[in-house]
């Protein structure tokens, strides 16, 4: 079964992609609102940027986040001149890596349920004495709840699962940055199959339980809805 | 006296898109139903929708009972204002129930009466037994009337309503207009009735604002401007005319009621209405024929003497004589040929027979 280490690696792993879902939460949710609204003529380029981690090695992504947090990136060193310490190969360092990760499977989704929804609930709730904040909380957020769900799932699934950016920006300090994905990798080039195998097959229920309950949620609501 | 000081309705609104004017100066009297009427594409919508603010077009002005809503660097938001709208769809919201939605409004608006207009909207609209409903189980017809009564529940000042019955089915529009008939006697409060439904406008309106083309050509009480002969709409094949009466005496023997306007007694088939109570009729233009001397072996029931007032030809053989009876205007088809053998010109003296008549109310 799971060793030690392997057990502090999981729980790094879920500590990570639960902070990272959250942060995604929070910073997704403005701005898949300002897509799915803005008329801005250049707005393309913006979901052209938050749609590259799909397709994107992740080592790049990992790359490019190693030199900007790294002592001499624009942001560690930054972080340097104020006294504080480089955030590559720390735990921080790693949600702000699984953060851009994932920003795509947090904001896509949510960008189209907020489209889906369209004007007209909004301009209701205006009618009927809602200031643009309440007509969001009340209207726009509970009508979207499917597009949470799935993105907040998504978010989730996806930071569990990642490896490349973590391996470049994280290192691979056990107790500290060493994740499950890592911890994989590690126990193959042992030759320690029993406890990869664990692993891996951890890893594999998870995730699909995960999307069972995105694709069984949503289904259901569809059937509800108008 | 400066705008903001009259009560009332005051819009002045220009706006000017590629395929679309709409250029309005427009007041509107602060009770009763004023219907909005013209085809589609005239700007009525977006009228409507600029009122309510959910449109700001700049150098817009709009004042509504001594408030103003919209002038130069002034645009009270939409939520500020005390509207009800009614949109074309029902458009409730998906996620909360009936009784969820009628509350929505009156939780944002603080005003004493809340309770009450959201009462009165239930019993007005008869929905108390959907209240505990969710939308996706109401039929299109019973969503339109929880819409409506969302729409009256935080006691609003004014209610807009944007072609409410338009995507209803010709059963779902019976179904319906009743209770809107109702609100037009229970409310208060004005009504702006955007449609381009004759039939509706004729039922409901007390005033209207025809509109073509994003142009304003008419404005007044509606019987004053249906029977407009410069207007289109009283050379339209339906050109009819709309009398108010009250319902004067039941006559069992016939099974028939008596109502009663300034210019004479109406009979029509019994009705299941109060004594003195308000009734409108309309007269088809079509079904109005005249008389010089008052017929009395004929018949038809429905004579009233009137006076010619104005003549306007159509294509054909037709021509449309405008008359009054004692004041109260009339519409007449007739042929060229009826008008010069009975010699008719302003002034003369008729009597109309009105063939049949249409209780709206």
């Amino acid at each position: 079964m799971f060793n030690h280490s392997d057990l502090i690696a999981l729980t790094i792993t879920l500590k990570l992609a639960l902070i990272a879902t959250l942060v995604l939460l929070v910073l997704g949710t403005p701005l898949a609102w300002w897509l799915a609204r803005s008329k801005w003529r250049y707005k393309y380029l913006l979901e052209a940027a938050i749609a590259l981690p799909l397709i994107l090695p992740p080592t790049v992504l990992g790359f490019y986040l190693l030199l900007a947090l790294g002592p001499n990136g624009m942001v560690g060193g930054a972080l340097g001149a104020m006294g504080g310490r480089p955030l590559a190969f720390t735990f921080t360092g790693l949600v702000i890596g699984s953060v851009f990760y994932s920003l795509p499977f947090v904001v896509q989704p949510l960008q189209n349920a907020f489209a889906a929804i369209g004007k007209r609930p909004m301009e209701v709730a205006a009618t009927l004495g809602a200031s643009p904040i309440d007509r969001f909380f009340s209207v726009a957020m509970p009508l979207a709840r499917p597009g949470f769900v799935t993105a907040a799932v998504l978010g989730f699934a996806h930071a569990i699962g990642e490896f490349g950016v973590v391996l470049m920006i994280g290192g691979n300090i056990p107790g500290e940055t060493q994740v499950v994905s890592i911890a994989i990798y590690d126990h193959v080039e042992s030759l320690e199959y029993a406890n990869a195998h664990w692993l891996s097959a951890g890893l594999l229920v998870l995730s699909f339980g995960l999307l069972v309950v995105v694709y069984a949620y949503n289904g259901k609501f569809r059937a509800l809805r108008l | 006296m400066s705008i903001e000081s009259e009560l009332g309705i005051y819009a002045q609104f220009k706006v000017a898109h590629n395929d679309f004017a709409l250029d309005v100066d427009l007041k509107i009297p602060e009770q009763g139903v004023t219907a909005i009427f013209g085809p589609s594409g005239s700007g009525k919508t977006t009228l409507l929708r600029s009122i309510a603010g959910l449109e700001n077009h700049p150098n817009g002005l709009m004042t509504f009972g001594g408030l103003t809503w919209q002038r130069k660097d002034t645009f009270v938001p939409t939520h500020l204002r005390s509207i009800g709208y009614v949109f074309q769809e029902a458009s409730l919201f998906t996620h909360l129930n009936v009784k969820a939605n009628l509350e929505y409004g009156g939780k944002r608006r603080a005003t004493s009466n809340n309770c009450e207009g959201l009462e009165q909207a239930v019993e007005l609209l008869g929905i108390r037994h959907l209240l505990a409903r969710m939308p996706s189980t109401l039929s299109g017809g019973e969503r339109q009337r929880v819409a409506i009564a969302r729409a009256l529940a935080s006691s609003p000042k004014i209610l807009l309503m944007d072609e409410p019955l338009a995507s209803l089915d010709h059963v779902r529009k019976q179904e319906i207009m009743p209770f809107l008939e109702s609100l037009h006697r229970a409310l208060k409060i004005p009504i702006l009735y955007v449609s381009h439904s004759i039939d509706e406008v004729m039922r409901l309106a007390d005033q209207l604002v025809l509109l073509d083309n994003g142009k304003v050509i008419a404005t007044g009480p509606v019987n004053e401007v249906l029977t407009q002969l410069d207007l289109p709409i009283a050379s339209d094949e339906d050109a009819a005319t709309l009398i108010e009466t009250t319902l004067a005496a039941h006559d069992e023997e016939y099974q028939l009621s008596y109502l009663d306007f300034i210019g004479g007694r109406i009979s029509v088939p019994l009705l299941d209405t109060q004594i003195g109570s308000e009734v409108r009729i309309r007269i088809a233009a079509r079904d109005v024929s005249l008389t010089l001397q008052h017929q009395r072996e004929t018949s038809i029931l429905n004579i009233f003497p009137a006076a010619v007032d104005q003549i306007e030809e159509l294509a054909g053989a037709q021509v449309m004589v405008r008359l009054l009876a004692a004041g109260v205007p009339i519409l007449a088809r007739l042929t060229h040929k009826s008008v010069a053998l009975l010699n008719l010109r302003p002034g003369s003296q008729v009597f109309v027979q009105a063939k049949s008549v249409a209780i709206l109310s």
